[in-house]
Order: structure tokens, then sequence, then C-alpha cells
């Protein structure tokens, strides 16, 4: 095989590098000053170049020492789960918390290989009452309950 | 001294109704995301934080302190009946306690665990409050250099002690550096790395990095196996040891107070550490070695009090000198900034009412927490009924609305699910994110008194070794480095993460 014997370290390595090599890149922008009148740029370059050298070694061990493979990644939770959360973000405004919530409930919950309509549909009311109980009675956090368009 | 006057001010906080109030669901919470695998102190804290918005600082601080250490008497809990560890720090109480309930002693496992937790934050909040006034006040001769190599003790301290490959836990300590300089530099007002995102120029929220580090990402991570979850079975039986059994266990308390009360000062410290390290001593001087794995009661005793002793002497380096040391510290630190308390050897001082009586409750929570765990032990259990897959969009969706709630924008959640994302990533690559919290923290706060020292010095970098105590922290930090570079810890460091996986 290949010549790579820990991909953990290479991934994460490159990982690193990238982002070090970005944070001098953009700082190129920002003015450096001196020692004893350190401008923005300053502490952002040294970090960046830091990171970058981290990372570096990081990659050359990848090729040096044995790691521990990477166990491949199920998509469906990911996705599912990310997904449900940054389109609960987006629509809770205007659904209200009560909508809003059973569809998370919902969406998430299809992220397990253990999905039941029932039950989710169960868990989803349950949540929706306790959520609003909570946050919107209890601890008084300005969120709409209803659909504002209702 | 007046001592006594401070407790005396901490008790008349500490029980008033709104803060006893707060400090029952502290560690009610606490003990509930103890008892439940898969979900730990940092993800909830990160997950109330916005709500502690509303509450008086007090209150706030109260309450997310609770669930630290009530986490402490939770996770045991699990370790012992399910062989699962509820929380990091009581991995080890799997060794002895599971083998001790299927012996039909788990009440007895959970009596000497709830017990000698008691006991262990009982003379911690003394420590505590012995300890801080006159830690704070030779903190008050620190200047820029002397925070500065503070933090990189701290910083430093924690890479030794974090679990999994040292270069990548630098490399994730630099990399939350990194996240910290996004936002409004103070000194020239330049938005860095703001990308022109209005939402960025206040710089990246701890809450949102937090719960996507470690709420979401557990969630993800969690979804990845296909296995089901153990469902406990058997009794508990008596929830009472015999007087045999107790002349074993109370110089292991005493012994695990002590380790822990210590372990939990260093940097990176806290309550894993402190359990792991009881466990290795018990055994080191136990009579018969061999007992231990196979229902030891003292390799359940002495665990738990370090690590509930740990938990709350975390709190010491974070009040007095306002470092934060562990991962749910760095949290703390983002709670006292949202009341804007800048945390630090002044908050005794100017807040005592807030410092005094949030050690007052640390007993407090303590004592609710035997009564929580003993006679209720019942509830807890048929918690561990609930199946994940009913368990885990509960969670999201507090973590979610939590998230929402501090500025009202869907920018903040899709911010949290892209950390969410990361911290999947980093766990899957073998790096583990807690260094990265504490960095992210501790940047801003770096590169401050970075600058104003050698603003100070007039950009001569031999200040942080000429101000004796300055040179004093950064040989401690070295000494660490070259300590760990050593081919025997090294290989020992390894042997005792590796247990906990």
């Amino acid at each position: 095989m290949s010549a790579i014997r820990g991909p953990r370290d290479l991934y994460s390595g490159l990982l690193f590098v990238v982002v070090g090599a970005l944070t001098v890149l953009i700082a190129i922008n920002y003015p450096v000053g001196d020692a004893a009148r350190m401008g923005p740029g300053y502490f952002p370059r040294a970090l960046g170049t830091l990171l970058m050298l981290l990372g570096a070694i990081s990659v050359w061990r990848s090729f040096r020492l044995q790691g521990t493979p990477i166990t491949r990644w199920k998509w469906r939770p990911i996705v599912i789960i990310l997904a449900s959360v940054i389109v609960f973000g987006h629509i809770v405004q205007f659904v209200g918390l009560a909508l809003s919530t059973v569809f998370l409930i919902f969406a998430a919950s299809a992220a397990s290989h253990e999905f039941r309509w029932k039950e989710a549909a169960l868990i989803g009311l349950f949540m929706a009452v306790l959520c609003v109980g909570v946050f919107v009675y209890a601890l008084r956090i300005q969120l709409p309950i209803w659909p504002s368009f209702a | 001294m007046d001592l006594l006057q401070h407790l005396e001010l901490g008790f008349g906080v500490a029980f008033s109704f709104v803060n006893l109030l707060y400090a029952f669901i502290g560690v009610l919470v606490g003990t509930l995301i103890g008892v439940l695998p898969g979900i730990g102190p940092v993800a909830t804290i990160a997950m109330l934080l916005p709500v502690t918005y509303a509450l008086q600082p007090v209150s706030a601080l109260i309450m997310l302190a609770g669930i630290y250490y009530g986490a402490q008497y939770g996770g045991s809990t699990t370790a012992i009946l399910l062989n699962m560890p509820g929380e990091t720090s009581s991995a080890v109480t799997c060794l002895d306690g599971y083998q001790m309930a299927r012996k039909g002693q788990a009440g007895t496992a959970l009596a000497v665990a709830a017990l000698g937790s008691f006991f262990a934050g009982t003379v911690a909040t003394v420590m505590i409050a012995t300890v801080a006034t006159p830690l704070s006040e030779f903190a008050l001769k620190f200047g820029p250099a002397e925070y500065f190599s503070l933090m990189t003790l701290g910083l430093i301290g924690a890479v030794v002690l974090a679990h999994g490959s040292f270069l990548h836990a630098v490399s994730m300590i630099v990399l939350g550096l990194v996240l910290g300089l996004v936002g409004t530099d103070v000194n020239s007002g330049l938005a860095r790395y703001s990308f022109g995102v209005p939402e960025l120029t206040d710089g990246l929220g701890v809450a949102s990095v937090a719960m996507g580090l470690f709420g979401f990402a557990e969630i993800i991570l969690n979804l990845q196996s296909d296995e089901k979850r153990e469902i406990m079975k058997g009794k508990v039986g008596r929830l009472w040891l015999s007087m045999d059994q107790f002349k074993k266990v109370w110089p292991a308390v005493l012994r695990g107070t002590g380790l822990g009360s210590v372990l939990g000062l260093l940097p990176g410290g806290g309550a894993m550490l402190a359990s792991f390290a009881s466990y290795a001593v018990e055994k080191k001087i136990s009579d018969d070695p061999s007992q231990f794995g196979k229902g030891a009661i003292q390799g359940v005793a002495g665990p738990e009090s370090a690590n509930n002793a740990g938990a709350q002497s975390s709190f010491i380096p974070l009040l007095t000198l306002g470092i934060p040391e562990n991962a749910v510290m760095a949290l703390m630190v983002g709670a006292m900034t949202i009341h804007n308390i800048q945390p630090g050897p002044q908050v005794m001082t100017s807040n005592p009412g807030l410092f005094w009586g949030l050690i007052a409750s640390m007993w407090i929570g303590n004592l609710m927490l035997v009564v929580l765990n003993l006679p209720l032990i019942g509830m807890w259990v048929q918690l561990l009924k609930v199946p994940y897959r009913v368990l885990y969009p509960a969670i999201l969706v507090f973590c979610a609305i939590g998230v929402y709630s501090i500025n009202n924008t869907s920018f903040d959640v899709s911010q949290t699910a892209a950390f969410g994302f990361l911290g999947f990533v980093f766990v899957s690559l073998g790096c583990e994110p807690a260094p990265l919290i504490l960095g992210f923290v501790l940047g801003p706060m770096m590169e401050e008194n970075l600058r104003r020292a050698l603003l100070l010095s007039r950009g001569d970098f031999s200040v942080f070794v000429t101000r004796p105590i300055s040179l004093v922290l950064l040989l401690m930090a070295v000494a660490l480095i070259i300590l760990i570079a050593l081919p025997n810890i090294k290989k020992k460091r390894e042997e005792v993460f590796v247990e906990e996986t």
C-alpha cells in the first residue's frame, strides 16, 4: 500500500496547515507594528505560523508512525442532524416555537436507524409543550409561540 | 481570621430562596446529565449559558457550578449499574463498581460513592475558602508578564494532561487561540477575520463553539454506531455499608480527597485526572491488588471522592487568578463575562457576595446531592431505561433553542451546527476538542497581556524571564514539557488513558 501510515495524523495535519496558512494570508492586510507597539496583525501571524508548523510535523509523522485508521463516516446522521438544526434556526421566528420544535424532533429522530413515526410524533408534541412552558413562560425568552401569519 | 465572617456572608447569600432554588436546579440537572451517558457537563453548561442572561450573576454561577459537581455524583450511578461511564471522570468507577453490582452490592457501591463524594466536597469547599484569600492577594502582584506566563503554563498543563496525541493537543490549543482572534481587535478597533459578516465582528460565541463541539458532535458520534444501549437489570440492594466495609473505605476516601484537591488545582486538571490517579494509588498501596477489578470497595471510594474534590478545587485558579484550567472553567469565564464580571483576583473584593455565596453554595449543593442520589436512586434508575433515540432529539431541541435565544439570530444556530461538524471531524481524526475551547477562551486574554507586557518593556522579550514570578511559571511550563518527553512518563501517560477507551 501507500506510504501513509497514520491517516489521522495526515488529515489533521493538513487541516492545521491549511487553517494556519489562511490565518497568515488574511493577516497580511492587518498592520503588524513591532514588539513594543503590536498591531492587530502581530499575534495572528505568529499563531498562524505556529499552527502551520505543528500541522507540518503531523503530516511528516503520518509517513513515519503507524496510526489508527479513520472509521468510515455515516453521512445520514451527520447531514440530518445538522440540516434539521439549521432549518430550525431559520424557521423558528416565522413558524413559532411550538411547530418548529415538533419539526426538529421529527427530523432529528429520522437520523436514528431506530426511527418510529408514532413515537417521534408523541415526543414532538410533548417537547413542544415543555419548551413553550420552560423557555417562553418560565424563562421569558422572546420567541413567538405560533406562526406569525396565522 | 475573618474566614468565619466571609462564610457567614456566603451562607447568607446562598441561603436565599432564589439561590437555593438555582443550586437545586443545578445539581438536579447535573445529576441528570451525569446519569445519562452521551451528554456531559461541558455540553450542558454550554447549553444553559444563554439562559443565564436572565438570572442574577450569583444565581447563574451557583447553578452552573452545581451542574459540574452534580455530574460527578450522577456519573457514578451509571458506572456502577451499567458498567458504562455516565461521565469520563467515572470511567474507573466502572472497573470495581460494576463488579460489586454484579455481586448484588450495587447499593453499597452507590452509598460509598455518594458519601465519599460528600466528604470530599465538604473538604474541598473548606479548602477553597481558606486558600482563596491568600492566593488572590498574591495574584494582585501579577502584572501582564506574569499573566502571560501563567496562561502559557495553564495551556501547556492542559496539553500534558489531555488524552490522546501530544502533538494534536498542542495543535488544538493553537487552533483555539486562532479562533479566539475572530472579532474586533480591542486596541485598534479593526475587525479581524470577520469576512464582512456583521455577526462575526463580536467574535465567535463561546456558547456556540462549545455547544457545537461538545453537544452536537457528541450526538453525531453516538449515532455513528448501531449498537443499542444496555438496559439496566437486577436490583440495587441495600443502600448502606457494614462497619467492616466502613473501616476499609475511610482511608481510601481520605487519600482520594487529598489527591483530588491537589490535582484539581493543576492546570488542565480536574475531575477526570483526579479519579484516574486515585485508582492507581489505591491499587498500588492495597494489600491485595488482585482484588482490584473484581469488586474492591476502595476502587470505588477513592476515585469517587477524588473526582468530586477535583471538580471543586478546579474552581480555585478561576476564582483567584481568573485563569480557567479546563473546558468547564473556560465556560464559567464565559458566564462571568456575560454578566460583565472580569474573572480575576479582584472579584473577591469587588463582589464578595458573589464570591463567597458561590463557595457556600457548593457545600449546600453537595448536601442536596446526597439526598438526590441515595433516597431517590430509584428515579435515576428509571431514567436509564429511556432509550437514546428518544433522548437525543430532546437534547438537540434544548441546544437549538438555547443558542438561538442568545441573539435571536439564525446565524448563531448555523454557526453552532458548523462547529458540531468540526467537532465530529476532530474526534474522528483523533483530536480531543477540550484543549481547543481552553485556547479559545484564553486567546484574547493572552494577546492583551502579551501586548501590554511588551509595551511596558518597550518591546524587550526578556521581561518574561527577568521578572521572578514570571520566570518561575515559565520554568514550570518547561519542566512539564521535559517531563512529558521522558520515555518513561510518556508510556505511563499512555497507559493511564488507555483504560478510559
